[in-house]
């Protein structure tokens, strides 16, 4: 049967591959190139590498450092980051990504989804959803890397995007990002209860156990990692890694054996 | 030389640079002339079947495809929707597909359990089925794995055609094959060691 997917969602900025923590005080991980060759020998499943400043600088990918990353990994890869027309799309899937994901350009023009799935297959279409809570626990969407807060709340935002034709939800929660502390499982669950396409819950994994949480109980699809992944534990080194196959398997079957 | 067809739809690059790191060399074209002195071809495909079909169609190389692969009989293999075009006709579209696999493609939609999504995305694990020397490679492997992404799948009239099947709600062939003729349902160019196993094995045919 299908399994459930776990993406090392990796973070560019510039040239260079960083860590966040809550969307602030990027910390340097290491070279793009490098580590999807040492992700490729883990035999990771999939990837996804969002450029945290190309929306706030009004710019594109960066396609020549993508192209080399491309030619490195031999597994589906998603981008996103300044992806605001299907032209950009057009030259990602060509260059050999799967998938685009959109954010800001979504909030600017919603008919933006449309476009890209109609054209390339709901499927090739990931929505990302950056979600922080504000006073008295109210959830909001923010954009542009987390920098402007918008006027949406994450499940309508959601089903508005899903009714747009956006083939997945990449469901991150700004507050739980970088911090190890779990998945915001509540946020997750909110979401997966009104929309039909697969979630994806981002932000905060620090365990399997997490992983378990976000798919049991939080109804996730599939999960992104970030520090797990480039760290080697809570508060420790720059270690590029991914769990044990059978021991993931089994968290995300939903029993985590720690 | 391993030609890989372009006719504009399809991982081309991804699938050139997966036999190049297997120490395979290979060439992406759309010219009759290329196409016809192939010594393998590969079918890749992503998207409609229809866009697919009227592509190749109107590419002027429609009747050197048949040709090398039915009666040349050069090894030609079918990558995801590369693989459903070697089929009759798709309930995806009208045009009729071209019908080197006798068997017919199929929605998952309405046919699989309420609550399974489509398309079927992600990894799954195959089963071998029937000997077949491009999947040969996989038993080196505990349980091998590809990556697929499909809302449509393959079912052969005649089992001795499927290869390799797998399950998503319904069991649906992820393999075929008939004489020279492959097809794979998955993406060999996305499954890293599992896909280098395969694509070895057909470049050594």
């Amino acid at each position: 049967m299908l399994r459930v997917r776990v993406i090392p969602c990796l973070l560019l900025k510039g040239d260079a591959l960083v860590k966040t923590t809550r969307f602030r005080s990027p910390s340097y991980i290491g070279d793009p190139v490098n580590t999807v060759r040492i992700f490729n020998e883990l035999e990771v499943d999939e990837l996804a590498f969002l450029d945290i400043r190309a929306s706030r600088e009004g710019r594109g990918p960066d396609f020549d450092l993508l192209r080399e990353i491309t030619n490195e990994c031999f597994m589906p890869l998603s981008y996103g980051g300044g992806v605001g027309d299907l032209e950009t799309a057009e030259r990602l899937f060509a260059m050999g990504f799967e998938k685009v994901v959109v954010n800001t350009a979504a909030v600017r023009d919603p008919d933006l989804v449309t476009r890209l799935a109609r054209r390339f297959g709901s499927q090739a279409v990931v929505v990302s959803i950056d979600v922080r809570s504000t006073l008295f626990r109210h959830y909001r969407v923010y954009s542009l890397a987390g920098t402007r807060k918008t006027p949406h709340e994450p499940q309508a935002w959601a089903l508005e995007m899903e009714r747009r034709g956006a083939g997945e939800i990449l469901l991150t929660s700004m507050d739980r990002e970088g911090t190890w502390s779990g998945f915001d499982v509540e946020l997750t669950a909110a979401v997966t209860a009104v929309v039909d396409v697969p979630v994806i819950a981002h932000g905060g994994c620090g365990s399997l156990g997490d992983l378990t949480d976000a798919v049991v109980r939080g109804g996730a699809s599939a999960v992104a990692v970030g520090s797990m992944v480039v760290y080697q534990g809570r508060g420790k080194g720059v270690l590029v890694n991914f769990p044990d196959r059978r021991r993931l398997n089994e968290a995300v079957a939903g029993g985590a054996s720690t | 030389m391993i030609t890989i067809v372009d006719y504009g739809m399809g991982n081309l690059g991804s699938i050139a640079n997966m036999l190049k790191k297997i120490g395979s060399a290979s060439r992406i074209s759309r010219d009759a002339d290329e196409i016809a002195a192939a010594d393998k071809l590969i079918l890749p495909g992503v998207g409609a079947f229809d866009a697919a079909m009227r592509r190749i169609n109107e590419s002027g190389f429609r009747e050197v495809l048949d040709r090398k692969a039915l009666e040349e009989k050069v090894p030609v293999l079918g990558i995801c929707l590369g693989m459903q075009l070697l089929t009759r006709s798709s309930e995806e579209g009208e045009i009729p597909g071209l019908g080197w696999i006798p068997a017919e493609t199929k929605a998952f939609r309405g046919r699989v359990p309420a609550g399974l999504k489509v398309p079927h995305m992600g990894w799954n694990v195959v089963e071998r089925v029937q000997e077949c020397r491009i999947t040969e490679g996989l038993d080196q492997f505990a349980e091998p794995r590809f990556y697929f992404v499909h809302s449509y799948f393959v079912e052969c009239d005649d089992p001795e055609h499927s290869t390799l099947r797998t399950t998503f709600g319904v069991p649906f062939d992820s393999g075929v094959k008939r004489d020279n003729v492959f097809g794979v349902q998955f993406h060999p160019e996305k499954s890293h060691k599992f896909g280098m196993a395969l694509l070895g094995d057909f470049a050594a045919l």
